[in-house]
């Protein structure tokens, strides 16, 4: 397992805004195994914050403990993708089991639920799961791309036509998520696979900030900010509650500062040679 | 749910609530919301009512439908909207603020799908507000095409809809007086929520959010009155040119050795380092990382330059 953190930079700040009382939010990040985890909880009392905590924990570590054996850039014999799709899918499907186990055996936790989005970088590739509309977002130059698309009423209302973006602004039904993990036996994430290039940089947030902030004031703030990203971070999460800051805030930001192609040297090939097959 | 009041002249004549997804209003008898009057025609709009959203449809009426004045085929309702129908009026009233915290209103929910799967809905999830919004879903909007997954998939999620267990209830009596003040604080005539909370690089995870305790250390300038910033270069080739801080961040300085970044903000302009091993020099005072309040007349070094910071009258 090579170290990624020379190629990747990441950044993060999480906030409760100006209205909540807890943080629901949760993030996690380690550039040295490209991984960003991103989740927002729901749920009674403090259930949230530990249905969000659980999700970001298992997904840390999981992934952490799979990468040391397994190649995320590796094709999956069966379906043709990228091994971290099915990482991704595995590992997502445990914390479900995890977080709808817990909020079925203790009465304090009933109900309780996440977002997420986890962005998992190999091989100059981003592979991005998520459930619900925490979002990833991608600048390259001038432009900023929204690579996932919401489970919520409102995504579908939009994509039907039946509303426009801009009307979607101001709907009542924002917080209506149409999936989320841990409230069912299984939840179905979305994954995808992008390339990644050097100079790009990705952005994970909570509706808290792209609910309060518009896109461009995201992209003005990630083009003007891109020698800093600790500021950048800190400087959305600001502009969110600025803004109001109605919901708790998140961000992780991850800049691809070199080509990072895996390892396929004499040694890996040797390593595979006497390991198992690799490709 | 909201709601639809009608009145002539000024004189209020019925409240209609939202039940149903679908209100028709018209001169015939057989609408929900009848007028019984010739400038209106037999059926005259409609509004489709999704969950806390309402959608206005003029259903190729005689005479037309305005909403707040302007005439409409198909409008997305907000609170206060007035819509009118020849001399009648109809004011579109929501109940989003008679609820008990504000800042529970708007909780991520998920809307799921009907019970079935195992340890499906919790009786608890059924409480009053969840029911009041499960109601069934649309299947279509006017002759809006609904394309096959869309059916499908509001279909499914027509069931139960669950909120996050007891919190909104429970949480909404305890938080109430906590989370309402900063609420109201904040937005409210461009008063500073709380400053020093994220200005700096170091983030406060999970602060509270206790925008009356904050101290707000250094009152930017007033840019209530209309004032916006300005920079004058005074030294360099650029020397007099003036850069007007009209956008929410402006950077200045040469890329790769020093740039600054000034934030516009509801309480002022910031400015702070962003790259380069030496930081600005405001009024001969180096600044460390930390965001630094402008004043009006500050004279900012960076990259060699000498600038001034000033509030332009507005007008």
């Amino acid at each position: 397992m090579s170290d990624l953190g020379r190629a990747l930079e990441m950044a993060s700040a999480t906030h409760t805004g100006m209205v909540r009382a807890h943080n629901e939010d949760s993030i996690g990040s380690d550039p040295s195994i490209g991984l960003a985890v991103l989740a927002d909880g729901m749920g009674g009392y403090n259930a949230g914050e530990v249905a969000s905590g659980i999700a970001v924990a298992l997904i840390s570590k999981e992934t952490r403990e799979t990468l040391a054996h397994v190649h995320p850039y590796e094709l999956d014999r069966g379906t043709g993708k990228p091994m971290a799709v099915r990482i991704l899918g595995n590992i997502i499907a445990r914390a479900n089991s995890s977080i709808f186990q817990a909020a079925n055996s203790q009465p304090q936790y009933a109900g309780m639920g996440t977002t997420l989005v986890v962005a998992l970088l190999a091989d100059n590739h981003i592979n991005i799961a998520h459930v619900g509309d925490s979002r990833l977002y991608r600048l390259r130059g001038d432009e900023l791309a929204q690579l996932t698309r919401d489970h919520s009423l409102l995504q579908e209302q939009i994509d039907s036509g039946m509303i426009t973006k801009e009307m979607a602004r101001r709907s009542q039904n924002k917080n209506l998520v149409t999936r989320a993990v841990g409230i069912e036996p299984e939840v179905e994430a979305d994954i995808n696979t992008f390339e990644a290039r050097e100079g790009d940089t990705y952005l994970l947030c909570s509706d808290g900030l792209c609910d309060m902030v518009e896109d461009e004031d995201i992209l003005l703030t990630l083009t003007s900010l891109s020698a800093n990203l600790p500021l950048a971070a800190n400087q959305l999460v600001q502009m969110a509650n600025d803004n109001g800051g109605r919901d708790n805030i998140s961000v992780i930001l991850i800049r691809v500062r070199k080509p990072f192609p895996a390892a396929r040297g004499l040694l890996s090939r040797l390593k595979t040679w006497f390991g198992k097959n690799g490709d | 749910m909201a709601k639809l009041i009608l009145s002539l002249d000024g004189m209020v004549l019925r409240e209609y609530p939202l039940s149903k997804e679908r209100t028709t209003i018209g001169r015939k008898s057989h609408n929900d919301i009848v007028i019984d009057n010739l400038a209106v025609s037999g059926e005259h709009a409609m509004i489709m009512t999704i969950l806390n959203d309402s959608f206005l449809e003029d259903l190729g009426s005689t005479n037309g439908t305005l909403v707040n004045g302007q005439p409409v085929k198909k409008h997305f309702l907000q609170n206060n909207d007035v819509v009118e129908l020849g001399k009648y009026k109809l004011k579109y009233v929501t109940e989003a603020v008679a609820q008990p915290a504000g800042a529970d209103f708007e909780k991520t929910m998920v809307l799921r799908a009907p019970p079935g799967g195992g340890a499906a809905a919790r009786p608890e999830a059924a409480q009053a507000k969840a029911m009041e919004t499960s109601q069934p879903m649309p299947k279509n909007f006017g002759d809006t095409v609904v394309n096959p997954e869309m059916m499908q998939s509001q279909t499914k999620s027509g069931g139960t809809l669950r909120e996050a267990a007891r919190q909104a209830m429970a949480a909404g009596a305890a938080e109430a007086p906590a989370a309402a003040a900063p609420a109201a604080a904040a937005p409210a005539a461009g008063a500073p929520p709380a400053t020093g909370v994220v200005e700096a690089p170091a983030p406060a995870p999970a602060a509270a959010p206790a925008p009356a305790a904050a101290t707000v250390t250094q009152p930017g300038p007033a840019v209530a009155g209309g004032a916006l910033g300005t920079i004058q270069i005074l030294s360099g080739p650029s020397a007099g040119k003036e850069l007007p801080l009209s956008k929410p961040l402006t950077t200045l300085g040469k890329p790769g050795v020093q740039v600054a970044v000034i934030a516009k903000r509801p309480q002022g302009y910031f400015i702070t380092h962003v790259e380069g091993t030496s930081f600005p020099v405001v009024n001969g005072k180096q600044l460390d990382a930390q965001a630094h309040a402008l004043g009006d007349h500050d004279v900012i070094e960076l990259a060699g330059v000498k600038m001034e910071f000033f509030l332009k009258p507005a007008g």
